[in-house]
């Protein structure tokens, strides 16, 4: 009995608290009157309704806090067992995507999006899911490449397929930049100083216009060829359709660019996959383990985390690249602070440094709310409130379980308790 | 004598792992009760468990009467028992006298000086080390910190987790002497987990042996000491 | 022969001196202990030994056959690689989410590094990585039964028990092959019978010809396999000797050991209990 009645005095506390918030804002109302003036209406049934569905809200909680069911590890080890068969399939899928009977060039074109999203995450993963190293500023890279290819195209007249691994590389450079000033730095204060070198990033290119166009950004950048073969609608020698002697359709040029970015997503994962059992992946995940152990084992740790901040920053170029390539135009405006939050959200999500990990997650994180687009309003409220569900139930994120690289028999996953979230 | 603690058939769980299997032990005022054990025989669980991080899952644990296995641990703490734990858990971006402080929250102001200056005579190591941040102390200074602070509270009941881990032997024998005293001098009721068997053994009055979650043994500390189990497993192979 | 020198090593933090020209040696082939009150400047010592510190004066100087190296003058990276000293940690420093196995290889990092190529190499499969992780796995598996751990190579670090989890520490920091192992209170939390077995490791890794230094309370490890001991009270060193000679020394006694037999299961009860 005491404790029903203690729960009842919490949950009016929270009551209270709800009522003195929602006051100003649900219970009244300002209205345009026909004087042109402004009235003030109350709604003391809505705001009646809010702190009652607190109250509620609050009570029940408490109630499956005390009768909670111990959490089923079957449930992590399944999902991660399903991995096995999923990612596969999934693999299949994506590559026979564009030929399924029935897809729209919308759908290729939210699966473009979506392993865009997939290969950025991968490539942040290498930062901040193997090394430790919380990136905040991951768009400055995305930045660096899709503006390399930009400028280099307009001014040098180079396609695609010569600027990507330039893109790649000056990104690189940039890793490597951004990487020594913060070589000290441990987590909130790492995060910080990479969040302001990703908006330092937008900044300068928003203002040098004479370089970048500044806030108009760059126009008429070259969609990308193959073996020379341009995408156009016009038909005619020279172009795709023209050679296969097809009629001209858009959905030529988009499944070339699907295709063009699961191959460079595949590539990171690929790299990705063969690093973490090589020594320097090894090193990474032990960098986010313990910095001090890996000093005094001879580990090199600055040139550990600048390697990681490098190849991160490269993969971050590349997708930057194929993203100027696809819009054609790029400005400023593509590459703020959300880009990088978005990114780091997917990684966090996927969990424990997980490659399949990543992929749910940026395909909740990108697929959901586009296919909510029909929801209008209330796309964002089912989106956070999904998104609220899984940082609860699965606060490690989708896959909360790591698999050694090696085993004298065999590898056993290791529970994400166990795992360091990194320092930086 | 008056019982101070009684744990009734405590199961405790981390996850699907049962780290106490059906545990029941008595403290009573006055006394000192050691516990000993193997690393992973449940030791600090059980200690943990009485403040209610790990909840027991089952079970009932009484101090003076009242049942406390489902309170907060902040409300528990406020009933007069203070923990050493395992680890230390000083607080290191404070002084060692914010330290003390905070070790003092339960009691009234008026009671602060008298504990400190105990605490103080106890560990003069800490005097010398007044304001100095608890992060920076060693090892061995942490340790005499966590007991210090445990102190502070005026405890009716002491939880020791390891009081010696670290520790010089010379300090070994200030803290054991020094619990002797205050036991003797204040009633002051002491649970103590330790690895150094003997000496907690020959400190205090009964002990229990716990392995792998469960209670095999119990008797007063010199029964347990004569018990060539005993000397087998915890007090030979050292000297 | 000596293998490591210290001379008047002073180590200051603004206005605290922690270590104060301290000097000793410590043979090859030896196990030599630093012993002393909490506080003492033991662990701060052994920072400065494997270069975590940088000391404010004095020297340190590790003899690796013919020539002398000043591992003052190292970045702390490179004191396991050039300096051939290894460490431990006195609150255990292991990658808790990486298997047992994987933190052995961890600790074979520059070895296995050289042999991808500068990792691209490795990426593709080429170059010697392939002969170089074997031989890197047999070092582990070696280290992993000397200390116990052979059935536990797969399991994460972070599940083992205490005891475990401080062998294979000391496993992981053999995997460097060091000259000079450090020890920082390897036997903290360990039973009677553990370090029992503790002293039986370490015996073992000084007859394999790696020479030993270590900060340890537990005077049944000190007394019983150490060939020498130094011991530091605020800072200085006030003695250095056998252990017959510290045991006896009244200085040691008075500050750091104190009276008494408690130690000893069989010595007489100070007092009947109630």
């Amino acid at each position: 009995m005491s404790r029903l009645l203690r729960d009842v005095k919490d949950s009016g506390a929270v009551a209270f608290m709800a009522l003195l918030i929602f006051a100003p804002f649900l219970g009244l109302q300002l209205g345009d009157s026909e004087s042109g003036n402004l009235t003030l209406s109350t709604r003391p049934a809505l705001l009646a309704a809010a702190v009652g569905l607190t109250f509620a809200a609050r009570f029940l909680f408490l109630l499956w806090e005390a009768h909670r069911p111990p959490r089923i590890p079957a449930l992590s080890l399944g999902l991660a067992k399903s991995g096995k068969y999923a990612a596969p399939a999934l693999l299949v899928f994506a590559i026979v995507m564009p030929f399924l009977p029935g897809i729209k060039n919308a759908s290729i074109d939210l699966g473009v999006l979506i392993m865009t999203y997939v290969m950025l995450g991968w490539g942040l993963n290498i930062v901040v899911g193997l090394a430790g190293l919380l990136d905040l500023g991951y768009v400055a890279f995305y930045a660096v490449g899709a503006y390399s290819f930009g400028l280099l195209s307009t001014n040098f007249g180079l396609g695609f397929w010569e600027c990507l691994p330039l893109a790649g590389i000056l990104a690189a450079c940039w890793g490597v930049f951004l990487g020594f000033p913060v070589l000290r730095l441990r987590g909130d204060y790492l995060a910080i100083v990479t969040l302001a070198f990703g908006e330092i990033i937008r900044l300068v290119i928003t203002n040098w216009v004479s370089l970048t166009g500044g806030p108009n950004g760059i126009t008429d950048i070259p969609h990308p060829t193959l073996f020379g073969l341009k995408f156009s609608m016009a038909g005619g020698p020279g172009s795709f359709a023209g050679f296969f002697g097809i009629t001209p359709s858009p959905s030529q040029r988009i499944t070339y660019l699907y295709y063009i970015i699961l191959v460079l997503a595949l590539l990171t994962n690929w790299v990705t996959l063969r690093l973490r059992r090589q020594p320097l992946g090894r090193a990474w995940e032990a960098l986010r383990e313990d910095e001090t152990a890996c000093r005094s084992l001879g580990i090199n740790v600055r040139n550990t985390k600048l390697t990681a901040f490098a190849i991160g920053a490269m993969f971050g170029g590349f997708a930057g690249c194929f993203f100027a390539t696809r819009q054609a135009f790029i400005s400023p405006d593509s590459f703020t602070f959300m880009e990088s939050a978005t990114v780091l959200a997917i990684v966090v999500l996927g969990g424990a440094g997980s490659q399949f990990g990543v992929v749910l997650a940026a395909c909740v994180m990108i697929g959901v709310p586009e296919l909510l687009q029909s929801l209008q309003i209330y796309r964002m409220l089912i989106f956070g409130a999904a998104l609220v569900v899984i940082m609860i139930v699965r606060p490690r994120g989708f896959i909360s379980t790591r698999r050694p690289t090696v085993a004298l028999g065999k590898a056993k996953p290791i529970s994400a308790d166990l795992i360091a979230q990194g320092q930086g | 004598m008056s019982n101070v603690l009684s744990v009734q058939n405590v199961n405790t769980f981390y996850g699907p792992i049962q780290a106490l299997r059906d545990v029941s032990l008595e403290v009573n005022e006055g006394e000192i009760v050691t516990l000993i054990g193997a690393n992973g025989a449940g030791k600090s669980t059980l200690m943990m468990t009485i403040f209610g991080q790990p909840r027991a899952k089952s079970g009932t644990i009484l101090y003076r009467g009242e049942n406390i296995t489902a309170l907060p641990t902040f409300q528990i703490a406020r009933r007069g028992i203070a923990q050493s734990p395992e680890g230390r858990r000083v607080f290191p971006r404070m002084s060692v006298e914010e330290n003390l402080l905070m070790g003092a929250q339960v009691v009234k102001y008026a009671d602060y000086d008298s504990q400190l200056k105990m605490v103080l005579e106890l560990f003069p190591r800490l005097e010398e080390r007044f304001a100095q941040r608890a992060g920076t102390l060693s090892g061995g200074e942490q340790q005499m910190l966590a007991i210090g602070r445990a102190l502070m509270s005026k405890p009716k009941l002491l939880l020791l987790d390891e009081p010696s881990l670290g520790l010089a032997p010379l300090v070994i024998k200030q803290i054991f002497g020094a619990i002797r005293s205050l036991n003797r001098e204040t009633g002051l009721t002491v649970l103590l987990v330790e690895q150094n068997a003997n000496q907690a053994l020959r400190l205090a009055h009964r002990g229990y042996v716990l392995v792998n979650g469960a209670l095999t043994m119990a008797g007063t500390g010199a029964e347990l000491l004569a018990r060539p189990e005993i000397r087998a497993a915890y007090l030979e192979g050292g000297h | 022969m000596t293998i490591l020198t210290v001379a008047g090593l002073t180590m200051r933090f603004g206005g605290l001196t922690a270590v104060n020209n301290v000097s000793f040696t410590a043979q090859q082939g030896e196990i030599t202990a630093i012993i002393g009150p909490n506080g003492a400047g033991k662990t701060t010592l052994f920072n400065c030994i494997t270069g975590f510190y940088k000391p404010s004066s004095g020297s340190i100087t590790v003899a690796l056959g013919s020539k002398n190296l000043r591992l003052d003058k190292l970045p702390g990276h490179a004191i396991a690689r050039k300096g051939r000293v290894a460490r431990t940690f006195q609150n255990i420093r292991l990658f808790s989410g990486m298997s047992v196995l994987e933190n052995l290889l961890v600790a074979q990092h520059n070895r296995l590094q050289a042999s991808t190529g500068f990792g691209v190499l490795g990426i593709l499969g080429l170059g010697g990585y392939r002969a170089a992780e074997r031989r890197a796995i047999e070092l582990a598996t070696h280290w992993l039964a000397q200390t116990g751990l052979l059935e536990r190579a797969d399991d994460p670090a972070g599940a083992l028990p205490y005891g475990a989890q401080r062998r294979l520490e000391i496993a992981r920091a053999m995997c460097t092959e060091p000259l000079l192992l450090c020890l920082d209170e390897p036997a903290a939390g360990l039973n009677p019978r553990e370090s029992a077995e503790l002293n039986e490791l370490l015996l073992g890794i000084r007859a394999a010809g790696t020479s030993l230094l270590l900060i340890e309370h537990d005077m049944g490890v000190v007394m019983k396999i150490s060939d020498h001991i130094v011991v530091l009270d605020h800072g200085k060193k006030i003695a250095d000797g056998t252990p017959a000679d510290i045991r006896s020394d009244t200085a040691v006694i008075a500050a750091y050991l104190g009276e008494g037999d408690e130690d000893d299961p069989d010595a007489p009860l100070a007092e009947a209990t109630p």
